[in-house]
C-alpha cells in the first residue's frame, strides 16, 4: 500500500487526463475507424486506470469492482465495434470515414 | 313505473341507433318492423301510463317527477335531469307516439321505393325519441334538449333527398329560423334562472305565483319565451319555413308540421301557463300575432295550387287558433285544438300523400281533378278530415274550434268576429282544395291517368284509423251545455289549476241562449262558405262540362292517332274557351299567391346583406390575414428545416466532433455551474 501512495496522487490524474485527451484527439483526427476504435479503448484504460488509483488511495474496493465491469463493457462494445467495421468493409471496400459519408440528406 | 317511463323515450332512440348504424345492412322488411315497433311499444306503455294515472299519481299534485341524475353542477346551481309527467304530458305523449306510430305504418308503404329507407326510419325515430324529451322534462334544460333536437331532425328530415339541390336550402331554411326563435327561448331561459334561481318547472311556478300580475320580469320572460315558439311554431315573422319545408317526403310533413314539432311552440306556452297570465300585456302580443297570421296564412292558402302548400298554410293557420285560444287563458281548448288537429291534419297530409303516390309526383292540384272514383278510401278519409278542419258538426274539430270560440267570444267581441272570419276562409280554402283534388274530371296527362291506382292497404289503414279519431276524437271533451262531461278538461285541470285561477283577463258570463246562437252562427257561415267553394270548384257549370268533353275528346285522341288529330285539336279548342276558375286575376289575388313576397323581402333585408358580409369578410380577412398566418407557419417550418438539413452532410468526423463538444458543455454546465 505504502509503494503506491508514495506517489501523489496527482501525477495519476495528469496521466489518465493526458491519456484521455490523447484517445480524444486520436477520435476526431483519425480517418481509419479502426484506429477511432483503438482511441476510444485509450479513453475507456485511462479511466479504468485512474479508477484503481482512486480505489488505492481511499482504500476502497468498490473502484476495483467498478474496473471490472467497465471492462467487460468495453470488451462487448469491442466486438460488436468490429464486426460493423467488417461488414462495413466487405459492402463498401474502405473503412476511410470520409469515404463513408452516405448518411446524408 | 319509473321503467315504464324511462323506456318511452329510450326505445325510439335505440330504433335510431340501429337504424343508423344499419342503414345499408338491415334488409327493409326488417327496419320497417323496428321503425314503427318502438314507437308501437312507447305508445303501449304511454297508455298504461294514462290507464294507471289515477291509482300511482300523487293525488294532491297529480304530478310525477322523476330525477335521474345531477346533470350540470355549476358550484351551488345543480341542474338534474329530470322528468314531470303530469296530464299534459301524457296527452302528448300519447299523441305523440299514437299519430307517430300511424304516419310509421304509412311510411313504410310511401317509402317502400326508396333506397333510403332505413335511414329515413332512424331519423324519425330520432324525432320522436327528442319530441319525447320534450313533452316529458321537469325543467327548462331538458325541454330545450328536445326543442333543439326537434329542430334537427326536421332539418335532416327535410332536406332527405339530399341530392336536390333545393331541397337542402329549405331544410337549411327551416333550421336557421329555428335558431332565430330559439335564440329567443334561450334569452328567456337565462332570465327565469336569473329570477327564480331554478329552471325545474315546480319551482319557477311556486315562486312565479307569489309575484304580481304584470311584473316586468315576468313580461320579459314570457315574451322570449314566445319569440322562441314563433320560431318552432310558425307564427309571423318567421312561419316562411313552413311551406318551404314541403320539400321534405309527405310523411314528415305529416308528422313533423302538423301533428308534433309546430305544437312544440303550444307545449310549451302552456306548460307555463301560470307566467304567462300573470303577463297581460304578453298574452294581448300573443292574440295579435296570432290574429295576424291567422288571416295572413289563410289569405295565401286560398291562392296556392300546389296541394302541400294550402295544408301547410293552414297548419299555420290552425296554429295560430291555439296561440289565440292560450291567449285568452283557455289552456284546455288550445290542447284540445292541438289534439283534434294532430288528428285531421296527418289525416289530410296522409291523404294528400296518398293522392301524390297515386299521381306519380304530381302535387299541383290545377292538373288534378276526378279522383272520387278512382281513389275511394283516400276520397272518404280525406273527406272527413276536411269537414273537421273546417270544423262541421258532429267531427272533432267542430268542438275544439268551438270551445276556442266560446273562450274567445267570453274575453272580447271583435277577436272573437275576427276568429270567425278565419274559420269562414278555413272552410273555403279547404274545401276549394278538396273539390278541385276529387272532384270534376281528370286534368292531368294522360299517361298519368292511367296509372292512377289506391294505395296499398299500409298506406289505407293508418288513414281510416286517423278518419276514425277525426270523427269521433272531439267527444272526448263535449262541453257542458251540450250534455258532455267535459273529460279532457278534467282531465287537464289539475295542471292548468293555477293558471286559470290567477288569469285575470276579462271573461264575460255568456248566457247558454247567446252560446248555442253563436255555435249555430258558425255552422251557418261555414256551411255558406262550403257551398260557395263548391259553386266555384265542384259543380260544372256550362262551360265546365264543355271543358270536361273537351278533356274526353282529347283522350280519344290520344289513341287514334292519325284520325284521332283532328278531334284532338277540336278538343284543345273548346278547352281553351273555358279554363278552370282562378279567382280573378286582379292585384290581390297574384299578391297572394305570391305569398305576400313575404320571402322575397326577408331575402333581400336579411339574407343577401349577410351573404354580402361574409363575401367581404373572407375576400378581406380570411385571405390575407389568416390564411397567411396558417400557411406561413407551414412555410417557416419547412425553410428552417431546409437549412438545417446540411447539418447533415455525412461527415462521420463532423457527427463526431459535434457528440464531443455536447459532451464537454454538458459536463461544464453540471459541474463547474
Amino acid at each position: 500500500m505504502t509503494a503506491i501512495t508514495s506517489i501523489p496522487i496527482s501525477h495519476y490524474l495528469i496521466l489518465c487526463s493526458l491519456l484521455f485527451c490523447i484517445g480524444v484527439v486520436g477520435v476526431l483526427i483519425k480517418r481509419n475507424a479502426l484506429v477511432i476504435l483503438m482511441s476510444v479503448e485509450l479513453m475507456i484504460n485511462s479511466i479504468n486506470l485512474l479508477l484503481a488509483a482512486f480505489s488505492a488511495y481511499s482504500n476502497d474496493p468498490a473502484g476495483q469492482i467498478f474496473v471490472f465491469f467497465i471492462m467487460v463493457v468495453a470488451a462487448a462494445e469491442v466486438a460488436i465495434g468490429l464486426a460493423i467495421i467488417v461488414l462495413i468493409f466487405k459492402t463498401t471496400g474502405s473503412i476511410d470515414i470520409d469515404v463513408l459519408n452516405k448518411l446524408k440528406w | 313505473m319509473t321503467i315504464l317511463l324511462t323506456l318511452i323515450p329510450l326505445l325510439p332512440l335505440l330504433g335510431f341507433i340501429i337504424l343508423g348504424l344499419g342503414y345499408r345492412s338491415i334488409p327493409k322488411k326488417l327496419a320497417a318492423i323496428i321503425g314503427p315497433g318502438t314507437i308501437l311499444v312507447s305508445f303501449v306503455f304511454s297508455a298504461t301510463i294514462l290507464l294507471t294515472y289515477h291509482s300511482t299519481f300523487d293525488i294532491r299534485h297529480s304530478t310525477f317527477d322523476i330525477q335521474y341524475f345531477d346533470w350540470i353542477s355549476l358550484g351551488p346551481v345543480s341542474i338534474p335531469f329530470e322528468f314531470l309527467i303530469d296530464p299534459l304530458s301524457i296527452l302528448m305523449m300519447l299523441i305523440i307516439t299514437g299519430v307517430g306510430f300511424l304516419i310509421h305504418v304509412y311510411s313504410v308503404g310511401y317509402m317502400s321505393h326508396d333506397e333510403g329507407f332505413n335511414r329515413f326510419f332512424a331519423f324519425m325515430n330520432l324525432f320522436v325519441f327528442f319530441m319525447l324529451i320534450l313533452v316529458m322534462g321537469g325543467n327548462y334544460v331538458v325541454m330545450f334538449i328536445g326543442w333543439e333536437g326537434v329542430g334537427l331532425c326536421s332539418y335532416l328530415l327535410i332536406g332527405f333527398w339530399f341530392k336536390n339541390q333545393q331541397f337542402n336550402n329549405a331544410a337549411k331554411k327551416a333550421f336557421i329560423m329555428n335558431r332565430i326563435g330559439d335564440l329567443g327561448f334561450l334569452l328567456g331561459m337565462f332570465l327565469i334562472f336569473y329570477t327564480f334561481g331554478t329552471f325545474t318547472y315546480n319551482g319557477v311556478f311556486e315562486q312565479a305565483k307569489v309575484l304580481s300580475s304584470g311584473s316586468g320580469v315576468l313580461v320579459a320572460i314570457t315574451l322570449l319565451l314566445f319569440v322562441g315558439a314563433v320560431g318552432k311554431s310558425a307564427q309571423i315573422p318567421l312561419y316562411t319555413w313552413l311551406p318551404d319545408a314541403m320539400a321534405g317526403p309527405t310523411p314528415v310533413s305529416a308528422l313533423i308540421h302538423a301533428a308534433t314539432m309546430v305544437t312544440a311552440g303550444v307545449y310549451m306556452v302552456a306548460r307555463s301557463g301560470v307566467l304567462y297570465v300573470l303577463a297581460p300585456l304578453t298574452m294581448e302580443i300573443i292574440g295579435i300575432v296570432s290574429l295576424a297570421t291567422m288571416l295572413l296564412a289563410a289569405v295565401i292558402a286560398i291562392y296556392q295550387n300546389d296541394i302541400k302548400k294550402v295544408l301547410a298554410y293552414s297548419t299555420i293557420s290552425q296554429l295560430a287558433y291555439m296561440f289565440l285560444a292560450l291567449s285568452v287563458g283557455a289552456f284546455t281548448g288550445a290542447m284540445f285544438h292541438l289534439m283534434t288537429h294532430a288528428f285531421f291534419k296527418a289525416l289530410l297530409f296522409l291523404g294528400a300523400g296518398s293522392v301524390i303516390h297515386a299521381l306519380d309526383g304530381e302535387q299541383d292540384i290545377m292538373k288534378m281533378g276526378g279522383l272520387r272514383k278512382s281513389l275511394p278510401k283516400t276520397y272518404w278519409t280525406f273527406l272527413i278530415a276536411t269537414l273537421a278542419i273546417a270544423g262541421l258538426p258532429p267531427l272533432s274539430g267542430f268542438f275544439s274550434k268551438d270551445e276556442i270560440l266560446a273562450s274567445v267570444f267570453a274575453n272580447s267581441q271583435p277577436l272573437w268576429i275576427i276568429a270567425i272570419a278565419a274559420s269562414m276562409l278555413t272552410a273555403f280554402y279547404m274545401f276549394r282544395l278538396f273539390f278541385l283534388t276529387f272532384f270534376g274530371t281528370n286534368r292531368g296527362s294522360h299517361p298519368q291517368s292511367v296509372k292512377i291506382h289506391e294505395s296499398p292497404a299500409v298506406m289505407t289503414v293508418p288513414l281510416m284509423v286517423l278518419a276514425f279519431l277525426a270523427c269521433f276524437g272531439g267527444f272526448l271533451n263535449i262541453p257542458e251545455i251540450m250534455g258532455g262531461s267535459g273529460m279532457l278538461k278534467d282531465f287537464l285541470a289539475p295542471v292548468f289549476a293555477d293558471a286559470v285561477r290567477l288569469n285575470q283577463l276579462p271573461h264575460l258570463m255568456v248566457p247558454e241562449s247567446r252560446e248555442w246562437l253563436n255555435i249555430g252562427l258558425i255552422i251557418l257561415l261555414v256551411l255558406m262558405m262550403v257551398f260557395r267553394a263548391y259553386r266555384k270548384f265542384g259543380k260544372r257549370d256550362a262551360g265546365e262540362r264543355m271543358q270536361d268533353a273537351g278533356f274526353k275528346m282529347r283522350d280519344a285522341g290520344y289513341r287514334m292517332q292519325d284520325a284521332g288529330f283532328k278531334m284532338r285539336d277540336a278538343g284543345y279548342g273548346i278547352q281553351d274557351a273555358g279554363d278552370v276558375p282562378r279567382i280573378k286575376q286582379h292585384l290581390f289575388a297574384r299578391l297572394a299567391e305570391n305569398k305576400f313576397y313575404v320571402d322575397e323581402i326577408y331575402d333581400a333585408v336579411f339574407v343577401k346583406p349577410a351573404l354580402w358580409l361574409s363575401g367581404a369578410l373572407h375576400k378581406f380577412v380570411e385571405v390575407r390575414f389568416i390564411d397567411r398566418i396558417v400557411d406561413g407557419t407551414g412555410i417557416l417550418v419547412v425553410r428552417f428545416s431546409n437549412l438545417m438539413r446540411y447539418l447533415q452532410a455525412g461527415h462521420v468526423g463532423a457527427y463526431l466532433f459535434f457528440m464531443i463538444i455536447g459532451i464537454i458543455l454538458i459536463l461544464f454546465f453540471n459541474i463547474i455551474l
